[in-house]
């Protein structure tokens, strides 16, 4: 908590033009380094997904070599995971996090500089692998040995090298993210006060600094097989590439609730300012979020059902799985609950919001299918997996955000955003990413492979509808990057609160907020 | 360019975290061209990346220095501070559990059924018949060759004792530090610095026999993996650890840090302790048992 701060004159020499932006230590600049970079990254990555799409318009090949197919799939889903979907909800965070608590920024501001700033570099390494010679990465976000080992071409040390970096950003900004929430409360901010995005980053970052270094030790292990002549994922050595799936998911299942439980919070922002009622269940959401942490540590190996694990072993994280459907049952029952006999508006926000409710329950229960192991032998690796986890990312996460940007879109910039074009850009996206996952289950569950630039004709008018509601989707982002450029510019300007049933300390401040934010630190009741 | 935001420290803009970028990216293109053996171009960016590495360290840490004896910093950025090393330790723990896990995984589980058990039989019968599930292994193709292993209570044992003895001198130093005993808090640091490089030492000779004399090198198969990972690392934290202690040394030789301020070496002899804590796990799992 905040010892009592007493404000001394500001003296300021504030950094102007380039300056600013790379010697930045301000919470709000580095917040919107952060979402412009995963903007950038969003773009590059669906360009990625658009190629793909193309591809599998028709049965047959067309546009591209099997083996650039294989580094488009492999680059959408890193771009995508590391550089859009994480990026942004740390910008979220670096943003609104002071805001919420009523701190002057974050509580090492140098390092939340490096944090940010190793990131360009990291991606720039992963895409310039693309013209090297043996191109980029082709073995899948995943990239599971030997594919990744044995046989992969020589970029992929690039790759390895660029994780690495990504996870020295990941751990300390997460580091900071935490030392802020504990130590620069504002007095009277106890934890069972802090808005529910503030709890979900806390546990958000508390999961990346336990995961994040066991990715790093597995690209170590993958980077001494392929280089130094160990044996870990070599079975002729007495090594496994099973353990190299292992160590990979008790990673990366974490990681699916790393880019989740931001999103949750958003939306638990969102709702009950829109359905002008508090949040229920407020203690069940923190709980909830907690039990989904826990538990994301100990259902990792339900992504290798099919790999040939003892009938033990798949019980046990069959019905460990399973259970996660308990407390993620709470939070959409919460969610529903607080829009129950509310005085609702259907704001841009608000829209995305109720669409993240319903199609990520969606994206949840097809989750719940993947869980039970015999029926997971059949959709393993197919496109029932695609389009579950496009549902929980796109229509999950994705949405989250931009219901989390159209909200605070008006306190970042003091205008207001274009209502009209925002409540567009939501039915066209809501309905062409309909139109371009919903077929992906039926494709799946009649056996297309993933990650195949090629398929047979029976496939082929689903393919045809996802392809159509693909490029819609893809083009129809374009817009939103219009509407947040016109609200930067100009427009209606915002009022200190925004929205009508806004609560909270982020909205006590001016729009757009001072410099530093909090100097005095509030009083909260 | 700083300013003391209220009371709490917020500075004013840094150069110095591109600078460790760039430097990062240097090392990353050098390491990668020294590895795939590129010629001299690797050595070359590999070295102008760790100069630069050095050169932010020095500036950066420089900074917060001056800002620390210039008194910029109140209780709650300590606190800051030492959330964020606790933070950053835990991060360490799990990297290497990452190892630790591989090397379990190995020893209960890989191996064995290699060796036929559980689920493994077809794979013994059909792959590598006659192969027996034996730790240490370098696996059933004999990888590397035949080698013999380190025994426990040779230098190992004596590297156990040599942290063990540096845990107490860097509790000796912190006590004297915190009763202004400024001859003793440097004698325990130096002591604690001095064991920390002999440990080095003796690790190096320890790798030297294996690779010379015992055939117990990377290759090795899984046995050769998980040793020289997790005792490699672990040397590479220790000499860390090592050069870190140094600094503080020098710095407390130089009349810094005083008996109710002193974050930076506690933070250090809280890395030191996570080492030897590694170190004792290793101690059980690598070498005795």
């Amino acid at each position: 908590m905040s010892t009592a701060i007493t404000h001394e004159e500001e003296h300021h020499e504030d950094l102007t033009g380039w300056r600013r932006w790379v010697f930045a230590t301000n919470h709000k600049d580095i917040g919107t380094m952060y979402l412009w970079f995963s903007f950038a990254m969003f773009l590059l990555g669906g360009a990625f997904a658009l190629v793909i799409r193309a591809e599998l318009f028709v049965p047959g090949l067309q546009l591209v070599e099997p083996d650039f197919f294989n580094q488009m799939t492999t680059m959408h889903g890193l771009i995508m995971v590391f550089g859009a979907v994480m990026p942004a909800t740390v910008g979220m965070a670096n943003w609104m996090v002071p805001l919420m608590i009523g701190a002057p920024d974050m509580a090492l501001p140098r390092m939340n500089n490096w944090s940010f700033w190793i990131l360009p570099f990291a991606f720039s390494l992963l895409v310039s692998t693309f013209f090297m010679e043996g191109g980029a990465p082709a073995f899948g976000w995943t990239f599971y040995a030997p594919l990744s080992t044995t046989f992969a071409p020589s970029t992929t040390d690039f790759f390895i090298f660029g994780v690495h970096l990504m996870g020295f950003s990941s751990i300390m900004g997460s580091i900071n993210i935490i030392a802020t929430i504990l130590n620069l409360r504002a007095p009277g901010m106890t934890l069972m006060k802090l808005p529910l995005f503030v709890w979900t980053w806390l546990i958000t970052a508390f999961l990346l600094i336990a995961v994040m270094p066991v990715l790093a030790g597995a690209v170590t292990m993958m980077l001494m097989d392929r280089n130094f002549g160990t044996s870990f994922f070599d079975a002729a050595g007495g090594g496994d590439p099973v353990l190299f799936q292992h160590v990979f998911w008790f990673f990366g299942h974490p990681e699916v609730y790393i880019m989740i439980l931001p999103a949750f919070g958003i939306v638990s922002q969102i709702i009950p300012t829109f359905a002008r009622k508090p949040l229920f269940g407020y203690a069940s959401m923190v709980y909830a979020v907690a039990a989904i942490a826990f538990l994301s540590f100990i259902v990792w190996a339900h992504h290798m059902f099919a790999v040939g694990m003892p009938v033990a072993g798949e019980l046990y994280f069959m019905y460990a799985t399973t259970l996660i459907a308990i407390p993620t049952g709470v939070k959409v029952f919460n969610w529903v609950a607080t829009m129950w006999r509310g005085a609702m508006t259907f704001e841009t926000p608000m829209l995305f919001a109720i669409a993240f409710v319903v199609l990520f329950t969606i994206g949840g229960l097809s989750g719940l299918m993947l869980g039970v192991a015999p029926a997971d032998k059949q959709y393993h690796d197919t496109y029932f997996v695609v389009a579950h986890f496009h549902y929980v990312l796109v229509t999950g996460a994705v949405f989250a955000l931009m219901a989390g940007t159209y909200y605070w879109l008006p306190k970042w910039t003091g205008y207001m955003y274009d209502e009209r074009l925002g409540k567009i850009h939501f039915w066209i996206s809501t309905i062409s990413v309909n139109v371009l996952f919903f077929p992906m289950h039926f494709s799946g569950l009649a056996g297309m492979p993933r990650r195949i630039p090629d398929y047979a004709v029976q496939f082929a008018d689903w393919n045809f509808l996802s392809s159509v509601g693909g490029f819609v989707f893809g083009f129809s982002q374009l817009l939103f990057f219009y509407i947040v450029i016109k609200a930067i510019r100009g427009g209606e300007p915002a009022t200190n609160r925004v929205w009508e049933g806004a609560e909270g300390l982020e909205w006590t401040l001016s729009s757009p907020p001072p410099h530093h934010s909090f100097t005095v630190p509030p009083e909260v009741r | 360019m700083s300013q003391t935001q209220g009371a709490y420290y917020v500075p004013h803009g840094s150069p110095w975290p591109i600078v460790g970028s760039v430097s990062l990216t240097l090392i990353v293109l050098g390491g990668v061209n020294l590895i795939q053996s590129k010629g001299d171009s690797g050595l070359i960016l590999f070295g102008l990346g760790a100069i630069v590495l050095t050169v932010m360290l020095f500036g950066w840490f420089g900074a917060v220095i001056n800002e620390s004896i210039a008194g910029s910093y109140n209780e709650q950025v300590d606190r800051s501070f030492r959330i964020s090393m606790a933070w950053f330790i835990f991060s360490e723990v799990m990297f290497f559990a990452a190892f630790f896990g591989t090397l379990f995984y190995a020893r209960v589980l890989s191996v064995p059924w290699l060796g036929g058990e559980g689920d493994g039989a077809w794979t013994n019968a059909l792959l590598w018949p006659g192969f027996e599930s034996i730790w240490p292994s370098n696996g059933p193709e004999n990888v590397g060759g035949a080698f013999d292993t380190i025994g426990a209570w040779g230098i190992p044992a004596i590297n156990t004792a040599i942290l063990l003895t540096s845990g107490v001198t860097i509790t000796w130093a912190h006590h004297a530090l915190k009763a202004d005993k400024r001859l003793q808090l440097i004698v325990g640091l130096a002591a604690t610095v001095a064991l920390g490089f002999y440990f080095l030492y003796l690790q190096v000779a320890e790798y030297i026999h294996a690779y010379q004399d015992l055939n117990l090198t990377l290759n090795s198969g899984i046995f050769g993996s998980t040793f020289f990972m997790l005792t490699g690392f672990h040397g590479f934290h220790v000499t860390l650890g090592a050069l870190m202690l140094t600094i503080i040394l020098l710095r407390c030789i130089r009349g810094h840090f005083s008996s109710n301020d002193h974050f930076a070496f506690e933070a250090v002899a809280w890395y030191w302790h996570f080492v030897d804590v590694v170190w004792l796990g290793l101690f059980v799992v690598v070498y005795w048992i």
